[in-house]
């Protein structure tokens, strides 16, 4: 069983990795310096792009007995009680809907903001401490069969708005 | 009831894949970043894996303290119990798994942590074309970074890996030298 704080460690040196441009490599003159595979994605994309591949990942490795939910809410509260207790010891602190597919989830001390900081100081370093677990939110939703869009968005350091938008086809 | 007993069990499989799944995530994207590019490609091994020992490195730095928070263990008068405390504690704790020690060379400042599989990847598919070498930088650097912290210079590498083909896989450590003044390895 692989202990919670490795993940904390490692999505610090993932958000550093995907993030700074690639300065060492230098192939020469006519070829595009790395990143290459990105095309037009921004680091924000890149990090929730690789949040949603690891959402699906879980999600697709739950047992279908488990997912078997009656209604959309029950969806939402299982991401707030189930996943976040499985991703960060804890549970999401309230969950809001206006009932049409649009869901306030909040987090009053989000484990991957702590570090970052606290108050308005590094606020507009939230974003990227936010992407990857957008992603993650995004991809174990699709799993289940729910397109969705996730943003978040923080106040003040460490709590965290999360909202998602259920796609309705 | 059972549904209830089940979700604790999901709960913690979940969080024992998420590192894993989210370390192979990173390796993938990681390889895609570089796909396109043709001279990169034919290094890209070499380029992932200096990124990942860096990278290992900054998380055995910071993972150093939560393990002398929790593990409530003393200091290491000799190389022989830091084998043990890193085997049967720190591995213990953070892996969930106990390397067994063997090979120490005769000076006593080698040995070998022996594991049945790679622990980083034990449901990961690699990307193709590309080695385990990115996986096992990672662990390594986690080593050395952690140990420097507690004033020891170590070289840490995979000499088997079952990613390989091998039979098990196996990290050489050796160890190089104390460190006296608090300075990172190589600053005098």
């Amino acid at each position: 069983m692989v202990d919670a704080v490795l993940f904390e460690l490692l999505h610090t040196e993932m958000v550093a990795e995907l993030w700074a441009p690639d300065s060492d490599l230098d192939p020469g003159p006519g070829v595009s310096a790395g990143r290459g595979g990105r095309g037009q994605r921004t680091s924000l994309q890149v990090l929730e792009g690789v949040g949603f591949r690891v959402g699906q990942a879980l999600g697709e490795r739950l047992p279908r007995e488990m997912l078997a939910f009656r209604e959309e809410l029950d969806v939402l509260k299982f991401l707030c009680k189930d996943l976040w207790g499985a991703v960060f010891q804890k549970q999401m602190d309230s969950l809001r809907t206006n009932h049409q597919g649009t869901y306030i989830l909040q987090d009053s001390s989000f484990p991957l903001l702590v570090h970052v900081g606290s108050g308005l100081q590094y606020l507009e370093e939230a974003p990227k401490f936010l992407a990857f677990t957008c992603g993650l939110l995004r991809g174990t939703l699709s799993t289940l069969g729910i397109k969705s869009l996730v943003s978040a968005s923080v106040a003040a350091l460490p709590a965290c708005k999360f909202q998602v938008v259920i796609e309705r086809s | 009831m059972s549904r209830q007993a089940n979700r604790g069990t999901e709960s913690k499989k979940m969080s024992s894949e998420l590192f894993t799944l989210t370390y192979g995530a990173l390796v993938t994207q990681l390889c895609k970043d570089y796909e396109n590019d043709e001279d990169v490609n034919k290094q890209l091994d070499k380029i992932l894996c200096s990124h990942f020992l860096p990278r290992g490195y900054n998380i055995g730095v910071r993972l150093i303290e939560d393990f002398l928070a929790r593990s409530n263990v003393g200091k290491c008068h000799d190389f022989r119990e830091t084998a043990d405390v890193i085997a049967k504690v720190a591995f213990k704790m953070y892996l969930g798994i106990t390397p067994s020690i063997t090979n120490w060379s005769p000076a006593g400042d080698e040995f070998s942590l022996i594991l049945e599989n790679n622990p980083l990847v034990d449901f990961v598919e690699l990307p193709d074309n590309h080695s385990s070498l990115i996986y096992s930088n990672l662990l390594c650097g986690v080593l050395r970074g952690a140990l420097e912290m507690v004033q020891m210079a170590v070289e840490a590498k995979f000499v088997q890996d079952t990613l390989k083909g091998d039979g098990v896989t196996e990290i050489r450590m050796r160890f190089i030298r104390r460190i006296e003044d608090n300075l990172p390895v190589g600053e005098e």
